[in-house]
């Protein structure tokens, strides 16, 4: 047998290896009201029939609707999977999600996980969760599943109404600070927010968790750094395959790398959950 | 049914049926190993390797375009080095013809590159990507002229002399039947046609181009037709074997290409589709042969009737 780096295997280290299903779709339910502009949706799937998962990977789901004209699988954050269903939360943004909010319960989809890598769980520690917007969604299973959810905490940031999101699932079990962005001066009393916050955890040598969109992570990141808390964050990017394959999906990573100077890393594969300080936002 | 393949010729490279994972697509090929068995397929084409490793292109690599994408990732991998140590090893190369695609950005850069891979049993097949530019003298792609694909093709020939090679050659050309001919001429073993065709994608709203790089190859079923057209044409042009790619989805479209003139095929942007495209293509293929009363894949090739 061969000595395979650490740099190389790493990447198929995982909860369990991902698997390829068929999945009936069991509900497509809205979250606030739907628009034409927007709609959120609670996507409820049959069992997958995985034997582990950890909240923070994903799963790419495909609907045969899809045809020959939308190529790609869509990646969805794994919200929450219970021995009944799988639950993926999301907002329709394009013409792929459009196709997907518009499927019925009973209808086949095509989808392959777990994948990536998980949000730490640290025991005994503050863990304090930063929410942005769809951010929530990896948070819910992260919470219903953590051993000691009397550590944790968080800060959700968003701009459409509270009924949006699937925040009931997490705030009958952890502190939550919801924070809207209404009007001018919402963004900056969210980020005041966010850095007395980081600051607590990072003085109760705490870990920081965070999920959203980039400038809110690009924002957290820089807070986090301020004040020395140790951050993760799941990062969010164009994918294909999205098992490792097409190299479509990289962030660069800085010096900090765990495996030292690297070349851009996969975030479907060695994401999407990075410590804050190994990758470039 | 029969769908044992044999690329004949002074390196015969032999298949167990006609479907190749495509370079860039299969990743090392251990990325799809929770998707099925790696020994099954006929083939695996390696993403691309160079001599250093190289990072790729920064910004956006991907776009969805109707019934295909764009790709621009810029070429990145580990490097030869990396490759042969850690990556090769772990894959099932006695039971499935592992094909290093290799490129590089001098003509004498290939013959390095290609000498590296010379006395590597685990190694069935060299594919030669002369869709990359020719970065020494000017950067238009190698591919693109007949004299400069024929002088890589005769490096690569010369310093990997035990190796079957296959060139595998780029639309973006006026002629690709010329183009072929030259690289049979410098002693290729066969032509794998094609690769991505030169396209590009833009964002009405922010008014920008999609991708970092600007340009991207595109592939998918959209190219299929070009594809198509291309075997068609070089397997008149050429006695050595061609294999076909471009849009392949299904087992009837491997028929299609079998017939266009192609020994072997690739199957690349379908993995995105689906995980386990190629083992299902691959477990479809006797009933899609079948389907045109043939009894083997080797006896279509080639068989396009024509009044």
């Amino acid at each position: 047998m061969c000595d395979i780096d650490p740099k190389i295997a790493h990447g198929y280290k995982k909860s369990m290896q991902p698997t390829l299903t068929e999945l009936e779709i069991l509900g497509i339910v809205p979250f606030g009201p739907v628009t034409k502009d927007r709609a959120h949706y609670a996507l409820r799937l049959s069992f997958p029939g995985w034997n582990g998962w950890k909240p923070g990977q994903f799963i790419m789901l495909r609907p045969p609707e899809f045809g020959l004209e939308l190529i790609w699988g869509r990646p969805f954050s794994i919200c929450h999977l219970t021995p009944r269903h799988l639950i993926c939360f999301f907002r329709v943004e394009g013409r792929g999600t459009r196709i997907i909010s518009k499927l019925q319960p009973g209808n086949k989809v095509l989808v392959w996980g777990p994948l990536g890598t998980a949000f730490e769980v640290c025991l005994d520690t503050p863990t304090l969760l930063l929410a942005g917007g769809m951010g929530m969604a990896p948070f819910v299973g992260y919470v219903a599943s953590h051993p000691q959810p009397w550590n944790l905490s968080m800060v959700f940031g968003h701009r459409d109404a509270l009924a949006c999101y699937p925040i009931d699932n997490i705030s009958d079990d952890i502190q939550v600070d919801s924070l809207r962005e209404n009007e001018p001066g919402d963004l900056e009393n969210f980020i005041y927010t966010m850095q007395e916050r980081i600051s607590d955890c990072a003085s109760q040598n705490g870990v920081a968790l965070a999920c959203g969109p980039l400038p809110f992570l690009r924002t957290v990141k820089h807070l986090a750094a301020q004040s020395g808390c140790r951050l993760q964050v799941s990062v969010e990017r164009r994918m294909a395959c999205g098992v490792g394959a097409c190299l479509g999906c990289v962030c660069k990573t800085t010096p900090r790398w765990k495996f030292g100077a690297a070349l851009p890393v996969q975030t479907c594969l060695h994401g999407p959950v990075f410590w804050a300080d190994e990758i470039e936002l | 049914m029969d769908l044992n393949i044999k690329l004949d010729g002074a390196h015969p490279l032999v298949l167990k049926n006609p479907v190749i994972a495509a370079s860039g697509t299969f990743g090392s090929g251990l990325e799809f190993k929770p998707f099925g068995d790696l020994a099954a397929l006929g083939g695996i084409a390696v993403k691309g390797i160079s001599l250093k490793p190289r990072p790729g292109n920064s910004g956006i690599r991907i776009a969805e375009t109707p019934a295909g994408m764009l790709n621009s990732i810029g070429l990145q991998n580990e490097g030869c080095e990396v490759f042969l140590k850690q990556k090769l090893p772990m894959l099932p190369w006695q039971r499935t013809a592992v094909i290093a695609n290799i490129y590089a950005s001098s003509v004498v850069e290939f013959g390095e590159l290609a000498s590296q891979f010379n006395d590597i049993e685990e190694v069935a097949a060299l594919e030669i990507n002369v869709s990359c530019p020719n970065v020494a003298e000017g950067g238009a792609i190698f591919g693109a002229s007949s004299k400069l694909c024929a002088e890589v093709t005769k490096m690569v020939t010369r310093n990997a002399p035990k190796k079957h090679i296959i060139v595998k050659l780029s639309p973006n050309v006026a002629d690709i039947a010329e183009i072929a001919k030259s690289a049979e001429g410098e002693g290729a073993d066969s032509i794998a046609c094609i690769n991505t065709l030169l396209g590009m994608a833009i964002d009405a709203r922010t008014r920008k181009p999609v991708l970092g790089n600007v340009v991207g190859g595109l592939s998918g079923p959209a190219i299929k037709p070009v594809a198509l057209r291309c075997v068609w044409q070089v397997y008149r042009a050429v006695s050595i074997p061609v294999i076909g790619v471009g849009g392949i989805i299904t087992a009837t479209d491997v028929v299609e290409f079998l017939l266009a003139g192609a020994s072997a095929i690739e199957v690349g942007t379908a993995n995105f589709m689906r995980p386990d495209a190629c083992f299902g293509i691959i477990e479809k293929l006797p009933e899609a042969i079948a389907a045109c009363n043939a009894q083997s894949a080797s006896e279509l090739t080639g068989s396009l009737i024509l009044d």
